[in-house]
């Protein structure tokens, strides 16, 4: 059986990040799973017992002191070294985040792959590898098939969730050259705050979002306590962020992230067209506007016509009553 | 310092958006059809370059003859010279097709720097600026919010989806903006005019010594095999709130087993 290669992503601290389980159970669809592992020399036992548990037969490790401070190509070199040593990988699968699919795109000019990129699904039909995607917003679903070459994927996160049988993987390190690479250098890096404790907002089962219609920085404290009582990610509204009422990586939309919850709450939102291409695909939405003409109630399954700053507080305190 | 901004014409996301349900391709032919914000931006960081330095500024696109109006767009507002890949053999092309013919046209131009923006609000890739690094051998430095170009380094600042680098890089580099970066310019009047005058010069692929057949037969390739327009939602229960909804919302949401 061929290989299908997974590029894991670790945290600066060092943690494997979420993803990893995605990835090792989409590859292990398609072939034999192998999880490469981009980072700097160390003790790497125990990521290994972690991927194992994941579901990796291989744990391939490319070690270089510059895979911290070089842009995107550390993982580059990696994949292109996992995918000579084993011969037979037919698919290369990376999230589908800003560095993921740049990674995956240099990856696949390196090595003659096709590409897939923002995939929600993937199967293997006669050896060959199709991935679905979702396109214009949700508008559209999309089948696509790579022949010709190996198949380079990345994977929207969150897209995929099976549980894989738990191994004892086989070890490969190897120390990469990364001296006469084309490659950015990274000077500083902030990491963005995690500590919420809300949910990503990427895979998150209920969303609550904001829209200029809540006004201001401090009244956005309104959204996020409605996305706790729920134990929701919070997202914006591209109004919102432009306002400054919230940072620009919570932007659900055309330009931000699409996200397909469980449950999507609008408050405040009118319901543009580049807002809706980011969440429409959710599978209840609710809104609560003040204009009774939003458009955003032509696509909503309970819409409130109100003010979201005496609706939204009822709607907390009877949340907190049904509980008790 | 000669500057290429990669320029993409989309359907605008106002308009309707459609697949052709047998090929899978985008619809072009929808009356719709403007240049991307995102190329707008990208333009206009290049542009505040030459108003500084004196920068050449060169756009270049891939697409339909339609895609002219984007070029003549861009160089009323200050772009120096334009450069068209038209061929009928690219219709359809992916991202693995759109990259090589992109950086063989750059090449064929000669530059320092690339600018693009860091997606298209159609194909929401994001990974031809990278793909394009490849090809030529360069560094990327892709959804910057900030640029600062200097003699023969670029740096800037880098949003990613789990926080913010600072990053730099020599001189050749491609660089791709978000919609962070300042809005673009308007055309002036004068801008219009002389837009007409400046060179706007049209490649094919035989131009850029490329036979699909035999440059791209060794490579992989996506097709589509199958699009399925998903059904319009329709809209629900709509309430206006007479001092109870917000209860009835949380009972809305007790019932869908969201509590």
């Amino acid at each position: 059986m061929s290989t299908a290669l997974t590029l894991i992503e670790v945290s600066p601290s060092g943690e494997i990040r979420g993803s990893a389980k995605m990835l090792l159970a989409a590859a292990t669809r398609l072939g034999t799973p192998v999880a490469v592992l981009s980072t700097t020399p160390g003790d790497h036992s125990e990521h290994v017992k972690q991927l194992g548990d994941l579901g990796a037969h291989h744990v391939f490790i490319a070690e270089s002191t510059q895979t911290d401070s070089l842009l995107a190509t550390p993982a580059v070199e990696s994949l292109a070294a996992a995918f000579s040593h084993f011969e037979t990988s037919a698919a290369v699968l990376v999230t589908n985040s800003v560095e993921g699919r740049e990674i995956a795109g240099r990856l696949a000019v390196r090595i003659g792959g096709g590409l897939t990129i923002d995939a929600i699904d993937i199967t293997l039909v006669n050896d060959r590898v199709v991935a679905r995607n979702s396109v214009f917003g949700g508008a559209f679903d999309v089948e696509s098939s790579i022949h010709g070459g190996p198949a380079v994927i990345t994977l929207r996160q969150g897209s995929i969730d099976e549980e894989v049988t738990a191994h004892t993987p086989d070890l490969i390190t190897i120390t990469l050259s990364l001296t006469s690479v084309a490659a950015a250098t990274i000077t500083s890096r902030t990491e963005a705050p995690t500590d919420s404790g809300r949910p990503d907002l990427r895979g998150a089962a209920t969303v609550v979002s904001g829209g200029r219609g809540v006004g201001s920085k401090e009244d956005f404290l309104l959204v996020e306590q409605l996305a706790d009582a729920l134990g929701a990610a919070v997202g914006a509204s591209r109004a919102a962020v432009d306002a400054g009422y919230i940072t620009h990586s919570l932007q659900v939309g055309q330009t931000g992230t699409i996200v397909s919850p469980q449950l999507y709450i609008a408050l405040g939102i009118s319901g543009a067209i580049q807002h809706l291409a980011g969440m429409q695909t959710a599978k209840v939405i609710v809104a609560v506007n003040k204009d009774p003409d939003a458009p955003i109630f032509d696509f909503t399954d309970f819409g409130i016509v109100g003010d979201i700053f005496t609706v939204i507080p009822q709607t907390i305190e009877a949340l907190h009553r049904f509980r008790h | 310092m000669k500057i290429i901004v990669l320029v993409k014409q989309v359907p605008d996301t106002w308009g309707e958006r459609s697949l052709d349900s047998a090929t899978g391709a985008l619809d072009r032919s929808a009356p719709d059809n403007i240049i991307d914000e995102i190329s707008d931006r990208s333009l206009e960081v290049a542009l505040r370059h030459k108003d500084e330095t004196g920068a050449e500024v060169i756009v270049l696109t891939m697409g339909p003859a339609s895609a002219a109006v984007a070029l003549r767009h861009c160089l009323a507002m200050g772009a120096d010279s334009a450069v068209h890949v038209l061929d009928d053999a690219l219709a359809g092309a992916d991202v693995t097709w759109t990259s090589s013919v992109l950086a063989a046209a750059i090449t064929h131009e000669g530059f320092d720097m690339v600018i693009a923006g860091n997606e298209s609000t159609d194909g929401r890739g994001g990974v031809i600026p990278a793909m394009v690094a490849e090809h030529l051998s360069v560094p990327h430095l892709t959804s910057l919010s900030e640029v600062h170009i200097a003699v023969d380094v670029v740096n800037g600042s880098r949003e990613t989806d789990y926080g913010t680098l600072t990053v730099t890089a020599r001189l050749p580099a491609i660089v791709s903006v978000t919609e962070q970066s300042p809005d673009a310019r308007f055309p002036s009047f004068k801008g219009l005019l002389k837009a007409k005058k400046k060179p706007l010069a049209t490649l094919s692929l035989s131009d850029l010594s490329i036979n699909p057949e035999t440059s791209f037969g060794s490579t992989g390739r996506s097709t589509i095999t199958t699009v399925t327009r998903r059904p319009a939602r329709t809209a629900g229960i709509k309430i206006v709130d007479s001092g109870n909804a917000g209860v009835e919302l949380a009972e809305f949401l007790a019932a869908g087993r969201f509590v």
